[in-house]
């Protein structure tokens, strides 16, 4: 099968499309982007062609009469299952590379002690594996370097009791072998774990245990599928250090633009805040970029601030939003500066202000910086398309639909639920259109 | 010279650029000597210079911008600018004046190794940049020096009036030139000026002719990049003199052979293969990491055929040449007529006159962080130049001579994202015209 790969290298994540010869999207992937880049490539582009095989999966189940009301329940449940069973795969490894790390003398946990200790860890992570993995359950983050870890520290704060082992010492382990766990490569997509996971979703649950027989078929024709790469653009900050030749890479203006024309064709406007930089991109009707502008020198008020203000007061970065939403009194903030955040924070904790409306004041820091980028662009035209990392933040987008109509009136603004992926699809599309075209 | 006699238009295109090298540096010993040989030096900025008035008084000439562009490309100007900040000059100061004054703290040993001597007169022709002025009073300060102003109005109508001529030969003849008289101890002949712009006038000519060999596709030159290095003699210590005369026909020589030859621009790793991207640029490059920022053009095919910069010391390629016979009302015409003595209706006329003469694809703005008046209004000057060229614009930031402000991968990021819109639209284009 003909299939058109876009990778978007980005500071924090790496995106990958996958496109058929009809540009129609088989699937997704996404990793924590990482010191080799062309790993965290080749794992997104992994994952998006493992998205592909539910894709196609589905395609063909839907025409199956026992699935009949119940084929999203069950292809949730056997993607969760899929999910568990990397995870398991990926957390043996893991226990693996800690023992060889847990043995260097420097490190002063050569004894018979810490591999006791990680026994007993590594016992608790995969006995918690299943809970994580259930139908429904939501995670802080679908990487496996932040699963682990939480879990893991969890874990080892908990069993360190009187072990005469230091709970820096175990964080010390984790943090010598997580890299190059997660650094090497696998080919997720074997037979065996999707055939294990098929197994572990019928016989769970009485509605499907009869059906194992009737989808061990489908799902290997599914598997036997050959995708051929037929042509790869990369894009994203670290798109020069992708393994691609010049004509295989394009920049992220342009596939951003072209993106979000491909996801709502009626965009005029696009804002893309990133890890590390604010994109406000003019496209003409076809998606063609006609002007563009991006932060200066300096990254603040991207998305990293919003990471690094989520750190400073112990949540998950998706919990910003939510807090910032529950605010009824905005504190007015106005440096966008990452590294002065912690203190303005501190500083206005310290004044009695509450989280929420001083998170919620943050929000509006970032995105009064995004409102300049726009206006140096040309300002905000219909219809105008949020994507980017940010625009998964609710209180970014409800600051941000705020000021557009206070400065511009009223427009069409658009926030994918995929809008993360917006410069791989530009790139796919890119791909696709090289040789259909 | 002829380069296609020799078939080495690498190596000519460096016999001239090692003949501006000699020239800059024989300036400098100039300067080393001139108070141990009973010479006097005077001060003064590009934009609007009197060279050939100052050569009048036998003054060695000194340029402080130019020393602190010199400093940039030679690595030295972070130092510079740090020593100033530590005496109290903040981040947001123009960053010439800062590795100037660091300089000076310094020790006053300019860029070539060699002292620079205290001026004798601070010669301040003003032509719309402010901060000229408050650098030559901190001169002033340290140096308890004599200062000469000339003040030239602002070109905000776009047009040089009768009055304007006559306000500032009055102050030539009324301010100016009994200064210099006083402080070099030299009688004033206006026949020696005569001279000199006639000189000057004959190098203009082929300066002019130069540029606008980039009209040509390909073109034989990068008019930014390659631009400052041609543009050098004749905005500093050096025009009116034979030597300069001298070197803007071999230059032009140079070039011309390039020109039968159908060769691309000479750029530090050698002849460019292929033009891909045409642009007009507008604003100053980055002088810190300058071949660096000239391997982003390149490494794209993209070359600069029009730039504003190569205009600041003078605009010529509208007709205005240096003329003897009226030699007080032509320094006149010659400051009034100053890229940065004009307004920006009037620059960005001019912006637009090239993207059309030069076939442009593209008009990028290079911003320049610490220098505010130059900057101002420039996204302004964008827009208008992209609404009525119909072509893509684009925007850099960096900075003089601060090292901390240039940021390799964000310029590069930009820049390549920008010459793909180029293309892109290009293409589009093309594929119209084919249907």
């Amino acid at each position: 099968m003909k299939t058109f790969i876009g990778i978007d290298l980005g500071s924090t994540t790496t995106k990958a499309i996958v496109l058929d010869s009809d540009e129609t999207v088989l699937g997704r992937g996404i990793t924590n982007s990482r010191s080799n880049y062309k790993i965290a490539a080749d794992v997104a582009r992994e994952e998006a062609f493992l998205d592909a095989r539910f894709f196609l999966f589905r395609k063909q189940l839907n025409d199956l009469p026992a699935l009949d009301g119940k084929l999203d329940e069950f292809l949730g449940n056997f993607e969760q299952d899929f999910r568990l069973e990397q995870y398991l795969e990926q957390l043996n490894d893991l226990e693996g590379v800690c023992v060889a790390s847990a043995a260097d003398k420097r490190l002063g946990t050569d004894g018979p002690d810490t591999r006791a200790l990680l026994a007993d860890v590594f016992q608790r992570l995969n006995d918690e594996a299943p809970t994580l993995f259930e139908p429904g359950s939501r995670r802080q983050s679908d990487f496996f370097r932040d699963i682990a870890g939480s879990q893991y520290a969890n874990a080892s704060e908990s069993f360190v009791q009187g072990s005469g082992i230091s709970f820096e010492a175990m964080l010390n382990i984790y943090d010598r072998s997580i890299i190059e766990v997660e650094n090497r490569f696998d080919n997720s997509a074997d037979e065996s774990k999707f055939m294990r996971a098929l197994d572990r979703t019928c016989r769970r649950s009485t509605r499907f245990v009869n059906l194992l027989d009737k989808l061990r078929a489908p799902l290997k024709n599914i598997l036997d599928i050959r995708f051929e790469e037929t042509y790869v653009v990369g894009t994203g900050y670290g798109r020069a250090t992708l393994p691609f030749s010049k004509e295989h890479i394009r920049s992220e203006i342009l596939c951003h633009g072209l993106g979000a024309h491909i996801m709502h064709p009626k965009t005029a406007t696009v804002l893309d805040i990133g890890g590390q930089d604010t994109k406000a991109i003019q496209v003409d009707p076809d998606g063609i970029v006609e002007s563009f502008q991006m932060n200066d020198r300096c990254a603040a008020g991207c998305g990293r601030y919003l990471g690094y203000i989520a750190d400073e007061m112990n949540l998950g970065l998706h919990e910003l939003g939510p807090m910032a939403m529950q605010s009824k009194r905005k504190v007015r903030i106005n440096s966008t500066c990452t590294v002065f955040a912690g203190a303005e924070l501190r500083d206005r904790l310290s004044m009695g202000e509450k989280r929420e409306d001083i998170v919620a004041g943050l929000h509006r820091a970032i995105i009064l910086r995004a409102m300049s980028i726009l206006s140096r662009s040309g300002g905000i035209r219909d219809q105008f398309t949020f994507t980017g990392g940010v625009a998964k933040n609710e209180a970014a987008v409800a600051v941000l639909k705020e000021l557009a109509f206070e400065n511009y009136g009223e427009v069409v603004m658009n926030v994918n639920p995929d809008s993360i992926y917006t410069g791989a699809l530009g790139a796919a599309t890119f791909a696709q259109r090289v040789v259909v075209h | 010279m002829n380069i296609a006699a020799n078939q080495q238009p690498d190596v000519q295109k460096e016999d001239s650029m090692l003949l501006q090298k000699a020239m800059i540096n024989a300036n400098y010993e100039a300067l080393a000597s001139a108070h141990d040989e009973g010479k006097k030096i005077s001060s003064t900025f590009v934009p609007g210079n009197l060279n050939e008035l100052l050569m009048c008084f036998d003054l060695v000439r000194n340029l402080p911008e130019i020393n602190a562009l010199q400093a940039g490309m030679r690595k030295k100007s972070g130092g510079y600018i740090m020593e100033a900040e530590r005496g109290g000059h903040s981040e947001d100061v123009c960053t010439y004046v800062k590795s100037d004054l660091g300089m000076m703290a310094k020790g006053q040993v300019g860029p070539s190794g060699k002292p620079l001597p205290t001026p004798d007169i601070l010669l301040l022709s003003y032509t719309g940049c402010f901060t000229f002025m408050k650098w030559f009073e901190l001169v002033r300060d340290q140096y308890d020096c004599e200062t000469a102003m000339l003040h030239v109005p602002y070109q905000a109508d776009g047009k040089v009036t009768k009055n304007m001529r006559k306000f500032v030969v009055a102050q030539l003849k009324e301010q100016v030139i009994p200064a210099l008289e006083r402080v070099s101890g030299i009688k004033f002949d206006i026949d020696r000026l005569r001279g000199y712009l006639a000189e000057s006038a004959k190098a203009e000519d082929d300066l002019v002719w130069v540029l606008q060999s980039a009209k040509n596709r390909p073109t034989p030159i990068d008019a930014y990049f390659g631009g400052v290095y041609y543009c050098g003699p004749i905005f500093t210590a050096f025009r009116g003199t034979k030597d300069t005369t001298a070197y803007y026909r071999a230059l032009r020589d140079e070039v011309a052979a390039r020109l039968d030859l159908g060769l691309g621009p000479v750029t530090p790793d050698g002849a460019m293969d292929e033009e891909r991207i045409r642009l007009v640029v507008e604003g100053p490059p980055n002088w810190t990491h300058f071949r660096d920022f000239w391997k982003m053009f390149y490494d794209e095919g993209a070359v600069v055929v029009a730039s504003s910069y190569t205009k600041v010391g003078g605009v010529y390629d509208f007709g205005f040449r240096h003329d003897p016979e009226h030699p007080l009302e032509t320094l006149a015409d010659y400051c009034l007529g100053c890229y940065t003595n004009h307004s920006l209706p009037a620059r960005v006329d001019m912006l637009t006159t090239y993207m059309d003469e030069y076939s442009a694809d593209g008009f990028l703005v290079n911003s320049i962080k610490s220098c505010n008046s130059f900057s101002a209004g420039q996204l302004l000057m964008l827009r208008e130049i992209e609404e009525r060229t119909g072509k893509p614009a684009g925007f850099i930031e960096t900075d003089l001579v601060d090292p901390r402000y240039f940021s390799p991968a964000n310029v590069k990021n930009r820049l390549e994202s920008y010459f793909q819109m180029i293309e892109q639209k290009k293409a589009r284009g093309n594929a119209r015209t084919a249907a």
